[in-house]
């Protein structure tokens, strides 16, 4: 069977360790302080729900989730796209080099860069002082939205990406013929391109969504989820309790709920994509 | 789905793709692992690049040992992080024998909690046939000492805390270069006039929240806390931890205090993690600090071989013991920690990794440490050397302190313990939390951590 090897390697490498993480979120599993871990059942589950921090990180990730990926990236990425399928191809492939480079960068690095964008003494309060405006201390008063912000300008190229490639597909023919029937601009989006990239869409928000909920580096470096818990999203909040906490059973956990999480979004994209129109 | 748009820059794309791929490649491979003529040494290396203090002296310890035992090798580890993640990637390092190292610096709040989890091995063997064993005072031999009443570390110094200050600010703000406060009441006060007389100095830092990890539970809180009455975290009597007492409250209140009236840092700046480092290679050097209450190793990045050699820190730096709450006997606090060498239980060349710890602990090496180091010596036969005596000027201020010393529980559940204090003081200096609150919180994480092993005080 040619598949065999395919199938062990999955086998071992994947579901290997996936069901190693899912025994160790029933135990009470600790890095240090503790000679054996013992079988807990549902206790670490039932604890997060009675966490407030761990609420308070649902909270986050869902504000990050929808800011940064759905109505940030997805819908940059969409105008950027149907904007450079307009214009020139000079400016076509410079646009696509910047944006592409942010992407191509990796997660550590873009927050690092975006550390010294957003800091009290970086890029943006110099620009505002610049223009004379008050200037903020982004990473203290609103991490969050500095991060949702981050993780736009490192996450648009893919949407991007996905974009030209679904409008280049859609027919000349189809969008002259409704231009001669006299439909405006807004018509053609509402009507025509829309319905025509809708498989695009959902496969986009869904790989943005996942992508997104389980960002760390960018937040790790930008503000390690503080201060307080203001930026303490469930990745950052699972590698806390793992790790600085030492609890890695309750932090494994945390980890197997993040994945239902991201299950849920995926069943609805789902479900939207197949529903024809 | 086709994701392959504007053709000029995919090139661009691929190779970059390919570079950072070959990065990581060539960054896998290597190591020692199972070579019975090596050994590997972890230790934490500062997160500030020009503080090469421990690295050097690491360095030079395993150079001169390789010259002295022909054939072997020393692998030296530099893990460089903030002092939490060092502490993680050491245990991850310490829990499979393909990673353990045979040597590694332990903090002493760790050790119980590392011994309860068998990472580490007892020496007692070693100990026993080893002459200087009996020249190092009682308490350090217990430093790291396990509930089990064996021995798994080897101390090679120890620390005091007190508060550093600045005698020229204190100048211009008309404050005693003499200074020595007798309540927390006294260095507020001393603070606020800084902030009036000299606004654009810092007036006083007190380490705080999750960023600088132990630092904020140490150096921070428990100076304050144990200020405030016998046995403040833990109750020995009755072998539990304390909760809902007035003096956590107290400390607490403090910290909001020094933050609230921006007596302190920025507050960003006080979370940052690497406030430790920024507070005694730029804050005191270059004279923007006024108070700290900090640690007596801090001359050694002010030495020649420090990370920011500062020859007149001397005459500009006075030392004053921290005071108790209302001024209570014996009137100040200090509290004392340390660092050990200890083998990992999986370890493969234990006894090598013994000889190499008998090494930097020969007498001559051992002094050599402590000036080096800025450390309080643990030995008797270091604590007399006139090299010791004479390594910094401070050095009698800081030995003094031992008198009135306090050690942390260091228990397993220390570390947990330690990070729910780091996060009540979070909560307090960034004002999410009220005084109140913050010690419920508290209150409620240690119940759980300590499965319910509390006294109300």
């Amino acid at each position: 069977m040619p598949i065999t090897p395919a199938t062990v390697l999955l086998l071992l490498f994947l579901a290997g360790p996936i069901a190693y993480c899912a025994y160790i979120a029933f135990t009470d599993m600790q890095l240090t302080g503790q000679a054996s871990a013992s079988f807990v059942g549902f206790d670490n589950f039932k604890k997060a729900f009675g966490d407030a921090n761990f609420r308070n990180s649902v909270v986050l990730t869902l504000i990050f989730t929808l800011v940064s990926s759905i109505l940030g990236q997805n819908t940059l990425g969409l105008t950027l796209a149907s904007l450079m399928a307009r214009s020139t191809k000079f400016v076509r492939s410079v646009t696509g080099a910047v944006v592409i480079c942010a992407w191509v960068l990796p997660e550590i690095v873009a927050g690092f860069l975006l550390y010294t964008f957003f800091s009290k003494e970086g890029t943006l309060n110099e620009i505002l002082a610049f223009l004379h405006l008050p200037s903020q201390n982004w990473l203290f008063t609103l991490p969050i939205m500095a991060v949702s912000f981050a993780n736009v300008w490192r996450g648009t190229a893919f949407s991007m990406l996905v974009y030209s490639a679904a409008l280049s597909e859609i027919p000349k023919e189809v969008t002259e013929s409704a231009e001669v029937d006299g439909a405006g601009s807004w018509q053609r989006l509402w009507h025509i391109t829309l319905p025509m990239i809708r498989r695009s869409i959902g496969t986009n928000l869904m790989l943005n969504t996942l992508q997104t909920l389980s960002v760390f580096g960018l937040i790790w470096a930008m503000t390690r989820g503080g201060p307080g818990n203001r930026s303490q999203t469930l990745p950052i909040f699972m590698y806390d309790q793992a790790f600085n906490k030492s609890l890695i059973g309750y932090g494994t956990a945390v980890a197997l709920l993040l994945l239902v999480v991201g299950a849920l979004f995926s069943v609805v994209y789902l479900r939207l994509m197949r529903e024809e129109v | 789905m086709s994701v392959m748009p504007a053709r000029s820059t995919s090139p661009l794309v691929l190779s970059i793709a390919a570079v950072l791929a070959a990065g990581t490649l060539t960054a896998c491979g290597g190591g020692a692992a199972g070579d019975p003529d090596t050994i590997k040494i972890a230790f934490p290396k500062d997160t500030d690049n020009k503080v090469t203090v421990r690295d050097n002296y690491v360095k030079d310890m395993a150079e001169e040992f390789e010259k002295k035992n022909k054939g072997k090798k020393v692998k030296i580890i530099p893990i460089q992080a903030s002092a939490q993640d060092y502490v993680t990637k050491l245990q991850q390092m310490m829990r499979s024998p393909k990673t353990a190292p045979d040597l590694v610096y332990e903090d002493t709040f760790l050790i119980n909690s590392d011994i309860k989890s068998g990472y580490l091995r007892p020496l007692d063997d070693y100990v026993g046939k080893w002459d200087d064993w009996k020249k190092f005072d009682s308490t350090a031999k217990t430093a790291a000492k396990a509930q089990d009443g064996k021995i798994y570390g080897i101390p090679d110094g120890t620390d005091t805390r007190a508060l550093w200050f600045n005698k020229k600010i204190f100048k211009k703000a008309g404050l005693p270069e003499d200074w020595q406060p007798k309540t927390w009441d006294d260095v507020l006060e001393a603070a606020r006039t800084v902030k009036k007389k000299a606004p654009d100095k810092i007036p006083l830092n007190v380490f705080t929240g999750k960023g600088v990890g132990e630092a904020a539970a140490m150096q921070g809180f428990e100076m304050l806390l144990y200020g405030t009455g016998q046995d403040p975290l833990y109750d020995k009597k009755s072998k539990k931890w304390v909760k809902g007492s007035k003096g956590f409250k107290d400390s607490l209140d403090f910290v909001k205090t020094v933050y609230g009236e921006k007596l302190g840092p920025e507050v960003d700046q006080a979370l940052s993690p690497t406030m430790q480092t920024k507070v005694v290679t730029d804050l005191l050097p270059k004279e923007k600090l006024a108070i700290a209450l900090d640690g007596s190793w801090l001359g050694q990045q002010w030495l020649k071989t420090g990370g920011s050699p500062w020859p007149e820190w001397d005459e500009t730096m006075g030392m004053a013991p921290m005071p108790t709450q209302n001024g209570e006997a014996p009137g100040e606090v200090s509290m004392s920690g340390g660092w050990t060498w200890s083998i990992p239980q999986k370890s493969k060349n234990p006894d090598l990794a013994w000889k190499m710890i008998q090494h930097m602990q020969s007498q001559k090496n051992a002094v050599e440490w402590c000036v080096r180091g800025a450390q309080i010596a643990v030995r008797e036969d270091v604590a007399a050397d006139p090299k010791y005596l004479k390594s910094m000027p401070g050095i009698k201020f800081f030995t003094k302190r031992v008198d009135n010393t306090e050690y942390r529980p260091t228990l397993p559940v220390y570390p947990q313990v330690s990070t729910a204090i780091q996060e009540a003081m979070e909560g307090v200096t960034t004002g999410d939390s009220s005084v109140e609150e913050a010690a419920k919180s508290y209150d409620e994480q240690l119940e759980s951590i300590t499965d319910g092993a509390v006294v109300e005080k």
